[in-house]
């Protein structure tokens, strides 16, 4: 197993890299407040990160990751456009795997940048292909931007587009409500009874609480709005599902996904973007032709990413973390810029898997 | 060396488990006052008694400071992450017997189900600016419950007791936490969501896997366990 100043050597390595490559080294805090990160993840953050508090300050948290400090940083102070690296520990709660490092070493690249999105997802991709050359590793890439686009122009109503939108990182949910929505499971039995009763909210029990009677009665009309309206199109569903079972060499992938938007033609813009993003990958070296598309890919992760993805697998070591994994998060910098807003891309590395992989194929 | 037995120092679970017990021809009981958590345990050899709050029963076992213990499973399954390897469930007690659950107002009519709690969260963040709260000491638990039922937009809040009451005193909007027969809940103007429960628990007898046993403890374990399973 690599030693902590091996893993401390081969991270300023790969920072000074990144620097060369034009980016402004930041550090960021070691503690966090809490409130951002509980507000953007709400209570699923308390199971991946520590909880730390004083009187003083409040709830803090041990940094679980660098992008979120690095977009305040940046939306508050910083000049446009911008690259930055950085290198330090994170620290993450691991209640299940105790083989899972609680406290590891990330070297990072973040690129905020207006006017060519393509440019940068291939410019942040083909950057980290160079720092990982030589590992035995599987690249993986999807485009979380084309099942959004794909949500938001369906044809129904827009309660049931932000339900879906909502849901669209928790796969389970999402299919339970699209299934839902498109008539194929029923309602919960007792929805159906309360919706039929004429007044269904004479009952004895007194309203207690901060939810208050309007709000209730809100939420009758909308179930009642939304069992009238009619279920999502056949049509729509199947496009639906074919996206999300897209699995093929990026080429291929696009060709699919061509085909998907015959009947979801609000995806013909994503896909232009994963077109231009291809054509710059190729720019840069990149074997597009042997590099994999998925367009699920990433929806189980972090939810700030809203575009393009990637992570880079160790070949033959299913037990390993992703050595290193990034994405677009343009829709992050509008939630915490205050009304500014910039496209921004980004991505991590860790260097203890990276010797750790390095050591056993010697 | 002796064999540590621990048991909930207060309470009908004290009470009960004594009982339990003695059914079985171990006289377990307090030595001196009421107000000393010392005890004795007739009826075997080799065995000592200590009196230990429920709640921290499986710290003890969990840390091996005890071979045996006495507490519910909710206390085991929320303290302990990845229980099984570190105690193993000897025998269910038949007592203390309580269910965890999520429970609501009953003036929300239109929230039966976790699917409708998580609708109504979606709606409550956006009217109210915060995420509907939940008041719980269970905290792993429930969060685990509901991240796995796909719920959003909650939080959930400590509350150590009377946690019925904080949705009337607007601290939360909703709770998770123990009922036996729902009457606390009924008085609070509370119902369980009809898929809202968590975990049914009771008193447990639990042995520790970690705690050291010499070739005298081992026997003694082994001719205590015959006794009561």
């Amino acid at each position: 197993m690599p030693n902590r100043s091996q893993i401390q050597a081969r991270a300023a390595m790969m920072r000074v890299r990144f620097e060369a490559a034009g980016a402004q080294v930041v550090d960021p805090p070691l503690l966090q407040p809490a409130e951002t990160l509980l507000d953007l993840y709400g209570e699923d953050i308390r199971a991946r990160a520590y909880v730390t508090s004083d009187a003083l300050r409040g709830e803090q948290m041990l940094r679980p990751d660098f992008t979120l400090p690095v977009v305040q940083m940046h939306m508050r102070e910083g000049a446009e456009p911008a690259r930055y690296t950085y290198s330090g520990e994170v620290f993450r709660r691991q209640e299940h795997d105790p083989d899972r490092a609680n406290e590891y070493v990330q070297v990072g690249y973040e690129v905020f940048d207006r006017d060519d999105p393509a440019g940068a997802d291939a410019e942040v991709f083909s950057l980290f292909a160079l720092q990982l050359r030589g590992l035995p590793l599987r690249a993986a890439t999807g485009d979380i931007g084309i099942l959004i686009a794909a949500v938001e122009g369906l044809r129904t109503t827009d309660r049931r587009k932000a339900a879906l939108m909502r849901h669209l990182w928790r796969p389970r949910r999402f299919r339970t409500l699209l299934d839902r929505f498109a008539g194929r499971r029923p309602a919960p039995e007792q929805r159906d009874a309360l919706l039929d009763t004429a007044e269904p909210l004479a009952t004895d029990a007194p309203m207690i609480g901060k939810r208050r009677k309007a709000e209730i009665e809100a939420r009758i009309d909308a179930l009642r709005e939304d069992r009238a309206a009619p279920p999502i199109s056949d049509n729509e569903l199947v496009g639906l599902e074919t996206l999300l079972n897209v699995r093929e060499t990026m080429p291929f992938a696009l060709e699919q996904l061509r085909d998907v938007a015959v009947d979801l033609p609000q995806i013909t813009p994503a896909l232009d973007r994963l077109e231009a993003r291809v054509a710059a990958l190729q720019a840069r070296g990149v074997d597009v032709g042997r590099l994999d598309f998925e367009a699920s890919y990433g929806r189980t992760s972090m939810e700030y990413y809203d575009g393009f993805v990637f992570g880079f697998y160790a070949e033959g070591r299913p037990d390993l973390p992703p050595v290193a994994t990034g994405g677009r998060y343009d829709a992050l910098t509008r939630r915490l810029g205050n009304g500014a807003e910039i496209p921004a891309i980004g991505g991590v590395i860790r260097p203890d898997l990276m010797l750790e992989i390095e050591e056993a194929t010697q | 060396m002796s064999l540590k037995l621990g048991v909930p120092s207060k309470g009908r679970l004290m009470d009960k488990t004594f009982a339990w017990f003695d059914k079985r021809g171990i006289t377990l009981s307090r030595s001196g006052s009421d107000r000393e958590y010392a005890g004795k345990v007739e009826g075997i050899d080799g065995v000592s008694l200590i009196l230990l709050s429920a709640g921290e029963i499986p710290r003890e076992l969990a840390a091996g400071r005890i071979h045996l213990g006495v507490t519910g499973i909710d206390l085991v399954h929320e303290k302990l992450p990845r229980w099984e390897q570190q105690v193993e469930e000897i025998s269910q007690l038949g007592f203390g017997k309580a269910d965890l659950i999520i429970a609501a107002p009953a003036c929300w009519v239109d929230v039966d189900t976790l699917d409708d709690l998580d609708a109504a969260a979606a709606a409550f963040r956006k009217t109210h600016g915060h995420r509907l709260r939940i008041a719980t000491k269970y905290h792993r638990l429930v969060r685990e419950f509901l991240t796995d039922a796909g719920v959003a937009d909650y939080t959930l809040v400590d509350s150590q007791g009377a946690t019925e009451g904080t949705v009337m005193n607007e601290t939360a909007e909703a709770i998770a936490d123990i009922t036996s027969t729902g009457e606390t809940l009924r008085a609070n103007h509370l119902k369980i969501l009809s898929d809202g429960l968590i975990l049914q628990s009771q008193a447990t007898l639990w042995r520790s896997r970690v705690a050291k046993c010499d070739a005298e403890d081992k026997d003694v374990l082994t001719a205590l366990l015959d006794r009561l399973t």
